[in-house]
């Protein structure tokens, strides 16, 4: 049951600004998320993601700009016990068990989960005797997954919970997470890899540099970031003709030069080649994420990104 | 109620953490042993030595327990687990509390095992006399309770042993802990604005050589519990802006 009845309000962070000495980790955000949503807060390091959940959890106070959580601030609804969270950083404590430090968690919150059922949807029921100061990196994870959990809280917030895993840890966890998200909880949850926000999420903010570079549904910012670029060379063609072809996001036309942002680069490389037999120095990229921020906010030296991208 | 159960948890884990116990419990032990055990028939300011330096180490001993206990915010700052408390509902001066309340608990053993070792050597003392006793050290560990509290912020891991190490040594020595420095003059006017120096009177008081304590020591007491938590309030606002 939820603990704020009017969750009209959402989230919204409103011309968000944040400055750490010299450098501007926030400049000037604004979102709104509407409860329910699963987002993802998708950016290379040193986007601004950290700093951005910082001022959402009331950790760090913005320079600009405001905060409302559930329509209070962040730090009326972390007493609320409305707001679980998992940092970037943060060990377990000492001279605990698993449980126990679940169970101690547990206590601070006004209406918390069961502590057995929450061990059991995160996985950690295996290692619930063991000290909770002992444990593999997974297993840290999925305990510190627990205690942002076992409040029941309306808001959860995960800053780069898989960052620290290998492929198989990162797959646990975001087994344990998909059944936690089906229940109506607001979730953000920031991460640098595409495939995890394009997988978990309803919707993707890409933040790079400080800034939202994108927002919308992971489709399309998959297509804008995730996907592979053909280049060819390829004399007389239609514009209209290349954009037509299967996969293909956007395209590209500089004299005889070709450049095709695919979502699905296979099919639009077998329609290009039996469509444009003439289609030569073919060359197939895949743009990573670093790359596409970097493509994204390069042209944008006057500073004004959000207006050109959204 | 939250913040009751929360200390619960706090002191399982003092209890669990063995080597801190125990180093904490021994040192007074073993130096009352040594000093007082071959002079356990003399006599100092006008009462047996071996309840002489009971008070003494009982001061010492109890003034380690509750600045290091509070001293621990270092390392849970250290591994991130106070940001992870700042973002669930638990109270601020809850979580300070439950350390003081640690740190009180770990003063308690002390006197006990202290007063045990002080039986063990002849002292005799009423009822009443053990009670003052107690409840006056209490007293006087308030302003060492916030200093601890002080070094948890102000301190990293690397430095908590030395800092602490000497700062109570140092306070215990010049506060008379382990013997009477001064008996007049500049030097005993500048200890006597010493918590430590009040700490260590606060239990000769009870044993009735001297009386209660005067005002002064209320007030010296009081002064450094309100300055200390000035400047553990500032450190610790500071400690929740930085990221």
């Amino acid at each position: 049951m939820a603990l704020i009845d009017d969750h009209r309000g959402g989230i919204r962070l409103s011309s968000l600004t944040k400055s750490y000495g010299d450098v501007m980790a926030v400049r000037g955000i604004d979102v709104s998320i509407s409860s329910g949503e699963t987002v993802a807060l998708l950016g290379p390091n040193g986007a601004g993601k950290t700093t951005t959940i910082d001022m959402l959890l009331g950790l760090a106070r913005p320079d600009r700009g405001s905060v409302s959580v559930f329509g209070l601030s962040p730090s009326e609804a972390v007493k609320a016990g409305a707001v679980g969270g998992m940092l970037q950083t943060g060990q377990l404590i000492e001279y605990l068990s698993v449980r126990e430090l679940v169970t101690m968690v547990a206590s601070l919150y006004p209406r918390p989960l069961e502590v057995d059922e929450v061990l059991r949807m995160t996985g950690t029921d295996e290692v619930a005797a063991r000290p909770a100061s002992k444990l593999s990196g997974g297993q840290t994870q999925r305990v510190r997954f627990a205690v942002a959990l076992v409040g029941d809280p309306d808001l959860l917030v995960l800053d780069e919970p898989t960052a620290a895993l290998d492929v198989e840890g990162r797959r646990d966890f975001w087994t344990a997470m998909r059944g936690v998200a089906a229940t109506g909880k607001t979730v953000l949850f920031a991460t640098h890899y595409l495939e995890e926000a394009d997988a978990y999420s309803d919707r993707v903010i890409l933040m790079a540099r400080g800034r939202i570079v994108a927002d919308g549904p992971p489709t399309e910012i998959k297509a804008r970031v995730g996907g592979r670029t053909i280049r060819a060379t390829l004399p007389g063609v239609e514009l209209a003709a290349l954009r037509e072809l299967h996969g293909v996001a956007n395209a590209d036309l500089r004299g005889d030069a070709v450049t095709l942002s695919c979502v699905d680069s296979d099919a639009a490389l077998r329609e290009l080649l039996v469509r444009f037999p003439a289609a030569r120095d073919i060359e197939v990229r895949g743009a990573g994420l670093e790359e596409a921020f970097l493509e994204l906010t390069a042209e944008d030296s006057n500073d004004d990104l959000e207006g050109e991208t959204r | 109620m939250k913040g009751s159960k929360y200390t619960r948890f706090e002191i399982l884990r003092t209890l669990r953490a063995r080597r801190f116990l125990l180093f904490s419990l021994a040192f007074p032990l073993v130096l009352f042993f040594t000093v007082a055990g071959p002079n356990r028939h003399a006599h100092l300011d006008g009462i047996s030595f071996p309840l002489y330096y009971m008070t003494g180490m009982a001061a010492w001993g109890t003034m380690v327990a509750v600045v290091s206990s509070g001293a621990r915010v270092a390392g849970e700052r250290q591994v991130g687990w106070t940001r992870q408390l700042k973002i669930t509902p638990l109270k601020t001066s809850a979580y300070f509390l439950a350390k003081v309340l640690c740190g009180y608990l770990m003063a308690l053993f002390s006197i006990a095992v202290l007063c045990m070792a002080g039986l063990a050597l002849g002292v005799q003392l009423s009822v009443v006399q053990w009670l003052t006793m107690i409840g006056l050290l209490l007293v006087g560990l308030v302003p060492f309770a916030v200093l601890g509290i002080l070094f948890g912020h102000v301190l990293k891991v690397d430095s908590l042993g030395p800092a602490l190490g000497g700062s109570t040594s140092l306070l215990a020595l010049l506060g008379g802990a382990y013997g009477p420095l001064a008996t007049g003059g500049v030097f005993l006017a500048l200890v006597k604005c010493l918590p430590s120096y009040w700490l260590v009177q606060a239990g000769k008081s009870a044993l009735g050589t001297s009386g209660w304590p005067p005002a002064e020591a209320w007030i010296v007491i009081a002064v450094w519990t309100v300055a200390l938590a000035g400047l553990a309030r500032r450190a610790y606002e500071r400690d929740t802006a930085r990221v």
